[in-house]
């Protein structure tokens, strides 16, 4: 049955909606996947680099190209030959399972220099202050960068969430649904100027929502 | 009490910061280490509690050598050693109770020994009122004394400042030292301050080290060194020196003010020699509580012998100032 002898409503219900959900699982998990890999990455640029609290320089150069290099990668190339790699961590390279995948190393970068970003903001005395009431280095990470640093941190992953749910779009491209993917085939490829403009304008408020979520927190934070 | 000897510290890139320092930091002391930016005085004094290494030479707090400390042994040390600083160095996102209470938490007391602790320390800083104010909302000299009861958590026997008093207006300086002075009088801490300020030194300081490019230029008790005003005191003072005539000699006369005026010495001076001679400069500074009197006088060559000889028997401290001093200064500017 042809597309357009469905109702906007059942569109709505039969397309747009599962899709909203589906970009929402992907966006979700994959954000809290790299926020999480991202910390430990943004930690270990930030306390390898020169005059950090375990100088390495050697690690950090090693940590700092392999940064750069995943973040040159344009999303839908890195998706498509990290394919191999995808198979072995979840055993199907095509769906949306498959897409958390390549979402996650993509943006992990992205989420380790935000964090590195942050902690470099933080004033070099606040760490030698605890460094002279003999704090560890563990609780100098965590009770005195992370704490200092979180709206900071609120407001980079904010960028980093925006930035995935774009990346969500291309994952059509390997069969994950969602709301690029409809924007796509039912949209773009079909004609239909109705379902690809509503999907923009899920898009744009789903955007804005997240903007303006960081920008709430960060203010309750600061 | 602090022993070093021979301590040696190079940059990486091969420059020297500090070389031959040789000092004694007895306990109970408020000892000064003054110095111009880039002298080596805060690197002196992260040496002390082993925020920065050195190469050569020892370092010895109460009989441990901080170079031959193990990370772990380093970080115990240093509970015992507390720190403030130039800027504060406090959590902006954490309450003035939290910022207190953090060095205790970091060494996993329990929550009412904390409390306590820090309850007592706010009431010594006068800041009760202000437990659950964050630092932002607080003036500078309020941080500081934050600061301060963070570094008395864990009742270390050494406090270490690091500028704490030069990002401060002149009453607020007052304040701080005089808690500092409260502090050392009630508790017996050995407390290092670094410092530019020369008010400071005088008002809060019984033993002073003058750093000039990693050297020790001199050393010795407070009173002792103004009164014999050596020429690295007169660098460092700067701006405090007037300018001398070039004519004559210009003699300074410092003594400790114990009852007899002042103007009446000179007066009597003058009439006893039957000479009159213009009074440059007269001011009185106070060194930790006692007030000493500090005077420049002008004397013609054929005067001299006859003022020294008279100054002598008076059992007064004289010496003479150069007038090109300021010159010579500027060329060892970089």
């Amino acid at each position: 049955m042809a597309l357009k002898n469905y109702t906007f409503l059942q569109i709505c219900q039969m397309l747009i909606a599962p899709a909203i959900v589906a970009t929402l699982k992907m966006l979700v998990i994959s954000s809290v996947l790299s926020t999480f890999f991202g910390f430990f990455i943004g930690v270990a640029l930030i306390v390898t680099e020169k005059g950090g609290l375990c100088e390495n320089i050697v690690v950090n150069r090693v940590l700092d190209f392999i940064v750069n290099m995943i973040r040159s990668f344009p999303f839908i190339i890195l998706m498509i030959s990290i394919i191999p790699f995808t198979r072995l961590v979840v055993g199907t390279s095509i769906g949306e399972t498959a897409a958390l995948v390549p979402l996650t190393v993509a943006c992990t970068p992205f989420m380790g220099r935000i964090f590195q970003n942050s902690f470099k903001e933080i004033d070099p005395a606040l760490i030698e202050a605890a460094q002279s009431f003999g704090a560890s280095k563990t609780q100098i990470v965590v009770k005195v960068m992370l704490k200092e640093a979180v709206p900071s941190i609120i407001s980079g992953l904010c960028l980093g969430v925006i930035n995935l749910l774009s990346a969500t779009a291309m994952a059509g491209a390997i069969g994950a649904g969602g709301l690029g993917a409809v924007a796509l085939t039912y949209g773009y490829q079909n004609f239909n100027q109705k379902i690809m403009y509503s999907i923009v304008v899920v898009l744009i408020v789903l955007v804005a929502f997240i903007q303006y979520f960081g920008d709430w927190i960060y203010k309750k934070l600061k | 009490m602090i022993e070093i000897k021979n301590l040696k510290k190079v940059w990486e890139d091969g420059t020297s910061v500090l070389e031959d320092i040789n000092l004694t930091i007895e306990d109970g002391d408020i000892y000064a280490l003054v110095g111009r930016s880039g002298a080596g005085k805060s690197t002196l004094l992260r040496c002390i509690n082993g925020l920065t290494s050195y190469q050569e030479g020892s370092l010895m707090v109460d009989g441990c050598e901080i170079k031959n400390m193990k990370e772990k042994e380093l970080r115990e040390f240093r509970r015992h050693v507390g720190m403030i600083f130039q800027q504060f160095s406090l959590l902006e996102r954490e309450t003035v109770y939290q910022n207190i209470a953090l060095p205790m938490q970091c060494w996993k007391y329990s929550k009412e020994e904390i409390d306590k602790k820090v309850k007592s320390l706010l009431e010594l800083v006068g800041l009760t009122d202000k437990m659950n104010v964050r630092p932002r909302n607080l003036s500078g000299g309020q941080k500081q004394r934050v600061a301060v009861a963070r570094a008395l958590t864990m009742d270390p026997k050494i406090l270490l400042c690091d500028e704490a008093t030069s990002a401060l207006d002149p009453k607020t300086t007052n304040s701080i030292l005089d808690l500092l002075m409260e502090i050392n009088q009630k508790i017996g801490i050995t407390i290092v301050i670094v410092t530019h300020q020369m008010e400071v030194v005088r008002k809060a300081c019984n033993k002073a080290c003058i750093l000039e490019h990693g050297k020790i230029a001199d050393e010795g008790t407070v009173k002792e060194i103004f009164i014999r005003q050596p020429e690295s005191l007169q660098r460092l003072l700067g701006e405090e020196r007037l300018q001398l005539p070039q004519t004559g000699h210009n003699i300074q006369i410092a003594h400790l003010v114990n009852g007899i005026q002042d103007g009446e010495f000179f007066g009597k001076m003058s009439k006893d020699l039957h000479y009159v001679f213009p009074i440059l400069n007269g001011q009185i500074q106070e060194y930790q509580g006692d007030k000493m009197g500090i005077f420049v006088i002008n004397v013609d060559d054929e005067h001299l012998e006859q003022v020294e000889q008279y100054l002598d028997k008076k059992n007064m401290n004289w010496h003479e100032l150069h007038a090109n001093m300021a010159e010579k200064d500027e060329e060892g500017e970089e």
